[in-house]
């Protein structure tokens, strides 16, 4: 098995792991962003570089370095390979150049944009880009697209990712959806620009890491910072069930796959479950959702503390991050057994 | 003892003097006279006005562009940054032929402010990404009743014929600001 050395930690991973899920693996802050690469889509990265990581020593076998900063999502871990992220000034400078690129055409419509929030590629610009662009000329616009009746997209915010386009292929059978054009012109479209009627074809919502394909029904409903999230699950026959509510008060505003702390999908959900059942009836909760603390949509959130509740909450935290710095941070709060040992268990 | 102020309580006998009273009454009446003649602290309120600051925090402003449209869009900002949870908002899509009531495709259906709740801290037109809020120089009237004090677009927007001056809330430095071109990639 062979060995990688990513920001000073030390980590065997199996034959055939890429860097960026070696890194994974180790987690924490040194993970490489990713805007493309998706791990439960196939054939999924290599496309937008934010996971450009710098390979000071290739192999134990052949020990130079690698010329260029390499995409991490598509570079395979060799024995002996020593890999910097952000202890490397140069990487992290390289990096806000993608970056820069990245939003060189992106509209700054955040205000209308209803991904605002929750948007990764906001995030990345927000921790690795600059403040201003150095861009002088007319950004490139299309007009709006409906994809069936349910889904808009804005081409205009679109950073080519694929991501969709590898949901549409992989997800759904029958490719219904595709990049056309090449380079500066390139677009996302379907086919015929008519309705994909596929039970899935709402995951593309999910995916896209930016505003370029949302939700019509939830289309300027609410800025998702007012909303409330809860985790609710339903008995469905085509999808798992398991789904976050979008809360306003008692209305469902917005039905969303479940997404871990990468920001990827838990389970696919199909789209009876995303556009028709807006009712709050139609669900069982499971309890509020996780939200990091430094996330704009945990702002403004003051509910009175059950400390039961909170104790649930910190269960689901240690179990979503993994068990970093829990305790540390929360002496306050008494652990039961059974979160303990969870904790003790995610920190082995 | 938390401090160094405190005194002993004594039961003390008054004397003559004190028991009748009038030395003290004449002392009281002269500090009463010396303030005839001093400068007025008050002032005669509707009539006269005070000299307020240039960016004085009064009550909120929702600009109209030079066209007339709408400036705000409804982002949310304002009300996420709000730490008294002043202001509210249902946002709507413009539809077509509404281009010169709103600037954006998204405007705010329903924006309400209330001023009861409002500190006059000034952190949503700090937020405002579209210039849209502007805190000005006018007071908010009182009123005896509390649905008054919830103000909606209907008091809140300018008229476009009759704006209100927000150019001293501008420093020079955000009008220069304003000219680079760099950031200019939203009109």
């Amino acid at each position: 098995m062979p060995k990688v050395t990513i920001d000073n930690h030390e980590i065997e991973v199996p034959e055939g792991t890429t860097i960026l899920q070696a890194a994974r693996m180790i987690g924490g802050d040194i993970v490489p962003p990713a805007m493309c690469y998706y791990s439960k889509l196939k054939t999924s990265g290599g496309y937008c570089r934010t996971c450009i990581v710098k390979v000071t020593q290739g192999s134990a076998k052949d020990p130079r370095p690698m010329p260029k900063p390499v995409a991490s999502c598509r570079t395979f871990v060799m024995d002996g390979m020593v890999v910097q992220n952000t202890t490397s000034p140069e990487l992290l400078e390289a990096r806000k150049g993608v970056v820069e690129f990245l939003l060189l055409n992106h509209p700054l419509d955040c205000p209308i944009c209803d991904q605002a929030g929750e948007c990764d590629l906001q995030n990345l610009a927000y921790d690795h880009g600059a403040d201003t662009t150095r861009y002088q000329f007319e950004r490139r616009t299309f007009e709006k697209i409906d994809i069936g009746t349910k889904i808009k997209l804005h081409m205009t915010r679109c950073i080519l990712c694929y991501r969709c386009v590898k949901v549409a292929d992989q997800l759904t059978e029958g490719r219904v959806h595709g990049v056309m054009n090449r380079g500066d012109v390139s677009e996302i479209s379907t086919y015929i620009s008519n309705a994909i009627e596929n039970d899935f074809s709402g995951n593309m919502i999910d995916v896209c890491p930016v505003g370029a394909l949302t939700d019509n029904t939830f289309r300027f409903a609410s800025r998702v910072w007012f909303t409330k999230p809860l985790d609710a699950h339903r008995n469905c026959a085509k999808c798992s069930g398991k789904a976050v509510l979008w809360m306003k008060g008692d209305e469902v505003l917005r039905v969303s796959a479940r997404k871990d702390k990468y920001n990827e999908v838990e389970d696919w959900i199909c789209n009876d479950c995303r556009f028709e059942n807006k009712n709050k009836d139609q669900w069982v909760i499971d309890g509020p959702r996780f939200i990091a603390k430094d996330s704009v949509i945990a702002q403004n959130h003051y509910e009175n503390i059950d400390l039961q509740k909170l104790k649930l909450d910190i269960n689901r935290q240690i179990k979503f991050q993994g068990g970093k710095d829990i305790l540390e941070h929360n002496s306050r709060v008494q652990f039961d057994e059974e979160s303990k040992k969870a904790l003790e268990a995610t920190k082995k | 003892m938390l401090t160094n102020r405190s005194k002993v309580v004594v039961n003390k006998q008054m004397t003559f003097m004190e028991r009748i009273y009038l030395p003290a009454v004449i002392g009281g009446l002269i500090t009463t006279m010396k303030h005839f003649f001093r400068k007025k602290t008050t002032i005669d309120y509707p009539k006269e006005k005070r000299e307020i600051s240039e960016n004085y925090r009064g009550q909120h402003v929702l600009k109209v562009d030079e066209k007339g449209a709408e400036r705000c869009t409804a982002c949310g900002l304002c009300a996420v940054s709000c730490p008294a949870e002043a202001i509210t908002m249902t946002a709507a899509e413009r539809k077509k032929g509404e281009e010169n009531k709103y600037r954006e495709e998204k405007y705010a259906a329903v924006y309400e402010i209330n001023m009861l709740r409002c500190i006059f801290c000034g952190l949503c037109e700090e937020a405002c990404p579209k210039e849209a809020i502007f805190l000005t120089d006018r007071l908010v009237p009182v009123s005896g009743n509390r649905d008054e004090m919830i103000y909606g677009k209907d008091k809140l927007t300018e008229k476009s014929f009759n704006q209100v001056d927000i150019s001293k809330r501008q420093t020079p430095e955000v009008l220069a600001f304003k000219q680079q071109k760099q950031y200019q990639h939203n009109k």
